[in-house]
């Protein structure tokens, strides 16, 4: 049990072996084998319809909730399987999740970071206090919203809404974190912020960022997979990449902003 | 050259034609529920301007308009008449309706969803003096059975007649309003580790709360203004109900089954269109209210005009 328990431990984050996605026969994302080490930030880059929202898809089984969407070959999370386990839902309340657009759900600044520790059955007040301002602060959002947590959420601007999509997640107390091209409704200056947030998570969870900025990836990732439509072309080193190292022709091309 | 060009053609005339068209069908609405109510009005206005006394009206139990020696017009009973099946065709209604909504909008798929709307369609067609014989043929004895009643014709049967004539009208609001809730808002949950559940609970019913709610003023709008089912299933006598197993007489039924025995003209008539007057009045509010509500404040409807911030191209 004790030697189980140290190879979970050493685990990576993710490990993904041979794992192909298919739509309803259709195959979205195929040969998909890769590691991610913990507490790293893991890039993943690509033109529209690599595969690359598949992928993250399948790490916390959205695809359960896609009719149509099946997975094979083996995706585990911390050593475990992710298919074995019986509650989904204890799954995913490890992962957190921050979507393209952001999504302020329909509730005050407040329940909208508290409604993960109201789920799991958190009730008391002083408790729930504690874990949105902490959230908040860690997301650089308290600052701006301490005094109006109990106006709605879905009234921030897009940038706080994205923050605020952050903060949900890491009220999760997630040990996984995956970026779904969170900057691609956000302005600059917001993003350089959560790009700041995102360095300094690192130490506490591991990142997987997918990204449709190369230069996000580069600023960011320790390492960097590239897919291309539905194919991982190449992982390796985020520097060895930038630096001309890539082995595949298609990665220098794409990092050099020749096509995508 | 130009001047060529520009000529009224055949497209141009069309166009003006069906502009004019157009306008008078949107028009025609508002002018007849102006013309209805200038006509229930004038034929009430007598009463009301003379024999009426709007306390008498609203506080009287006593309904005696035929009476040779002193007609009263106490509409109470039968406001109570009213309102009682309708309060309780709601309990019925409401739950069943929520229920159907929520799995159709939420749980059911592909053609087991498509057969089911439907099938709740169909459900709305069904005439109402259809559920008035259901209501006195099958219901009646049932009550009498099952509860030991005198009567099987009273507030519990034209109740849940009733509950199971606006349930599908509501239901399809309801999903309609459970399906302008952005699936991003499901997705977002779900990826939290919400239940489905948990999710429906806490995310969808309160940000359709508008539509549920507008859902059931419908809904009891379109109680207060059923006639024949409740004719034929509530008993039609004027009471004061104390108890679900009391028969009642409703508003609507009252007018449908005097107004063809009444001289034109006569106080009977202009009584009987001032009750027309105060259903009216009543529907229109419940009708406004849902309108309100429809529109009022559901944030999620708010933010759709925000247009994203375009990125920067990789």
């Amino acid at each position: 049990m004790v030697a189980g328990q140290d190879q979970a431990a050493a685990a990576p984050a993710i490990d993904v072996a041979d794992l192909a996605i298919r739509y309803g026969g259709q195959l979205a994302l195929a040969g998909v084998t890769l590691q991610v080490p913990r507490n790293e930030i893991f890039g993943i880059i690509g033109p529209a319809n690599s595969g690359k929202t598949s992928f993250l898809r399948a790490v916390n089984r959205m695809d359960l909730l896609t009719p149509g969407m099946t997975v094979e070959g083996s995706v585990s999370v911390e050593g475990k399987e992710v298919r074995s386990w019986r509650n989904a839902y204890a799954l995913r309340r490890r992962i957190g999740v921050v979507f393209p657009l952001p999504v302020g759900l329909p509730m005050t600044i407040y329940e909208n970071v508290a409604l993960s520790a109201r789920l799991r059955g958190t009730r008391n007040r002083s408790d729930l206090d504690v874990i949105v301002e902490r959230c908040l602060r860690r997301a650089a959002l308290w600052d701006e919203v301490k005094d109006r947590l109990d106006s709605l959420g879905s009234l921030l601007s897009g940038g706080q809404q994205q923050r605020l999509t952050i903060a949900r997640a890491l009220s999760q107390d997630p040990s996984i974190l995956l970026l779904d091209e969170f900057s691609i409704a956000v302005d600059p200056v917001t993003t350089m912020r959560i790009e700041e947030v995102l360095a300094e998570l690192r130490a506490e969870m591991t990142i997987v960022m997918v990204t449709n900025l190369v230069q996000q990836a580069r600023r960011l990732a320790s390492q960097t997979a590239f897919f291309l439509t539905g194919e991982l072309v190449e992982v390796g080193e985020t520097e060895t990449l930038f630096e001309g190292g890539a082995r595949d022709e298609r990665t220098t091309a794409y990092l050099e902003g020749k096509f995508g | 050259m130009n001047a060529a060009a520009d000529r009224r053609d055949l497209s141009w005339w069309v166009d003006k034609v069906a502009q004019i068209l157009v306008l008078a069908g949107g028009l025609s609405a508002i002018v007849f529920i102006v013309g209805i109510f200038l006509f229930i009005g004038r034929e009430g206005a007598g009463f009301i301007f003379e024999g009426f006394s709007l306390r008498e009206f609203l506080l009287s139990p006593r309904w005696t308009p035929t009476s040779n020696h002193n007609p009263t017009f106490g509409a109470l009973a039968l406001i109570a008449g009213t309102a009682s099946v309708t309060g309780l065709a709601m309990v019925v209604a409401v739950p069943f309706s929520l229920g159907a909504a929520i799995y159709i909008g939420e749980f059911a798929t592909g053609r087991g969803r498509e057969t089911l709307k439907v099938l709740v369609e169909l459900l709305a067609a069904i005439p109402s003096v259809v559920w008035g014989f259901v209501g006195l043929s099958i219901m009646n004895p049932l009550i009498v059975r099952v509860f030991d009643a005198p009567v099987g014709l009273n507030v519990l049967n034209s109740g849940i007649i009733l509950g199971l004539m606006a349930a599908p009208i509501m239901t399809t609001i309801a999903e309609d309003a459970l399906k302008a809730v952005p699936d991003t808002y499901r997705e977002a949950a779900e990826a939290m580790g919400a239940t489905r559940w948990q999710v429906i609970l806490k995310v969808v019913l309160p940000a359709g709360r508008n539509g549920l709610v507008a859902a059931t003023l419908l809904g009891v709008g379109r109680g207060f203004g059923e006639t024949m089912a409740v004719l034929m299933a509530s008993g039609h006598a004027v009471n004061l109900p104390t108890s679900p197993f009391d028969a009642v007489r409703a508003l609507t039924a009252t007018i449908a089954a005097e107004l063809g025995e009444t001289a034109e003209g006569s106080e009977h008539w202009q009584a009987l269109f001032t009750l027309g007057i105060f259903l009216f009045l009543v529907t229109f509010t419940i009708n406004f209210l849902a309108d309100v509500f429809v529109r009022g404040g559901l944030p999620g409807r708010r933010r759709r005009g925000r247009r994203p911030v375009a990125s920067a191209n990789p």
